[in-house]
């Protein structure tokens, strides 16, 4: 069973026929060539495959490629500037030293962009939380939670009474 | 790929009864995390869906005029979360969400399928059993209210008839105002795991007496459940640290904790004795009560 759908992938248009069995991840990696997605554990516990839909973090191992119908996907391809210069996220990625395999970096980077267009302040706690969504077998995350603070420069709240801690 | 045979978008509820109706067949989808990983694992075959994801009415978090706090089936985990007014009205329930999974799965996972899906350790369980949440379902002919601790029949089985859909899922205000509440998530990791135990308490307090107490606990039991004998000691006793002790004892009474590879019954009971009076002791100030030491 086929199913017609729209849908823009950093900022390109597509429009056209997707297997209603086929996962998002099977799309973009196998018929538009977005291998930035990783597939890791393909049951949603691992974050290798997440991509940013209207600019929320999903698994697409797990996301039915009909329900892309409509949105704005981005997808680690996306994240450069257009002259190819890195981004500020993937920037601190590299200056922190936060990749090692690499496999679960695009996921990271696409969240720690998310949480950085989002505008909002964040504890580390909360920082924490929002990049637990993502395993990384390499780095211990501690380079990776410094790539992120780094990355949301400004916006990260530090004092230990912040209302953030609770919950407010 | 998955083992889809067929795959439908309802646009409204009453297209999807009708759908449903016709095709008694069809496995119901929200936001996937459960229904697709039984398929990936090979539990599910050859599956029709009915997909509820365009329902967008299905979505909205309110509080009706007569205060009963209305929660749509397709409302996601950080729907919930972020939602000020649970935060302030329910927070057991706020706080049950954001322990769920990690931040990709709650932005998707809805509170409808976590509860139809009839895990024992669903995350939002506990707390809605403690809040004594009643459940809208919705068929082809017309709907009907249920309490939410008829509704689970066993690991994995619901009370959910043939063609019928959970719309809604409600909480009254004598249900929820003047309480005070805590959820306690004991896992072994702070973030994607599964709960070893699951408590969560709310207690009304009136001059140092316990009014009313109302305790939910998920995996101690093939369902969720209530602790009914703990909840019935507690009426009118004053809040002591030996009031909280029998509590918790009693609370073992309830449960029917087993051996699983995450953890042993008897441990599930230390578990349940303990985070009761633990939950309790911080529900206590939430209420208004003095803490007791």
């Amino acid at each position: 069973m086929f199913k017609r759908i729209a849908f823009t992938v950093n900022g390109k248009a597509y429009n056209f026929e997707v297997d209603v069995r086929e996962s998002l991840l099977d799309v973009l990696r196998s018929h538009l060539g977005f291998t930035g997605a990783k597939q890791g554990c393909g049951v949603g516990e691992c974050g290798a495959c997440s991509v940013l839909i209207d600019g929320v973090p999903y698994d697409t191992c797990i996301y039915l490629a009909v329900w892309a119908d409509g949105k704005d996907i981005k997808t680690i391809e996306g994240v450069a500037e257009k002259n190819g210069e890195l981004s500020d996220v993937q920037k601190a990625f590299v200056e922190e030293g936060a990749v090692q395999c690499g496999f679960c970096t695009p996921g990271l980077v696409l969240t720690t962009t998310a949480l950085k267009e989002s505008g909002k302040d964040y504890t580390r706690e909360e920082l924490k939380r929002e990049l637990s969504g993502h395993l990384c077998r390499c780095t211990g995350y501690q380079s990776i939670l410094k790539a992120a603070e780094k990355s949301l420069e400004g916006h990260v709240c530090t004092c230990v009474d912040s209302p953030h801690y609770k919950g407010k | 790929m998955y083992d889809i045979k067929g795959y439908y978008d309802a646009e409204t509820v009453s297209e999807a009864t009708a759908l449903l109706a016709d095709n008694p067949n069809m496995k119901l989808i929200a936001g996937g995390t459960d229904v697709l990983i039984k398929m990936h694992g090979g539990q599910l075959e050859d599956a029709e869906l009915l997909s509820l994801r365009k329902i967008k009415s299905l979505e909205s978090i309110s509080v009706a005029e007569d205060g009963t706090i209305v929660i749509g089936a397709m409302a996601t985990f950080s729907m919930i979360f972020h939602n000020p007014m649970l935060k302030d009205l329910i927070p057991i329930l706020t706080e049950a969400a954001i322990s769920m999974g990690g931040p990709q799965i709650r932005n998707i996972a809805t509170i409808g399928g976590n509860v139809c899906n009839g895990a024992t350790s669903a995350d939002s369980a506990s707390s809605l059993f403690a809040l004594n949440a009643h459940l809208k379902l919705q068929d082809k002919n017309g709907e009907r209210v249920v309490p939410i601790r008829e509704f689970y029949l066993g690991p994995g089985k619901v009370a959910l008839n043939p063609g019928e859909i959970l719309t809604e899922i409600l909480i009254a205000p004598e249900d929820y105002k003047g309480f005070g509440g805590q959820y306690i998530k004991f896992a072994m990791r702070e973030a994607m795991d599964i709960a070893t135990l699951g408590v969560a308490v709310v207690c009304k307090v009136q001059s140092g007496n316990f009014d009313e107490v109302r305790i939910g606990l998920g995996v101690a039991g093939p369902t969720p459940l209530r602790c009914l004998e703990a909840e019935e000691y507690a009426k009118g006793k004053k809040i002591t640290s030996e009031t909280l002790a029998e509590i918790g004892k009693l609370a073992v009474k309830s449960a029917k904790a087993r051996t699983s590879w995450r953890a042993s019954k008897e441990y599930r009971e230390h578990l349940v004795e303990e985070l009761t009076q633990r939950a309790l002791k911080i529900a206590v100030v939430n209420a208004g009560g003095a803490e007791v030491v």
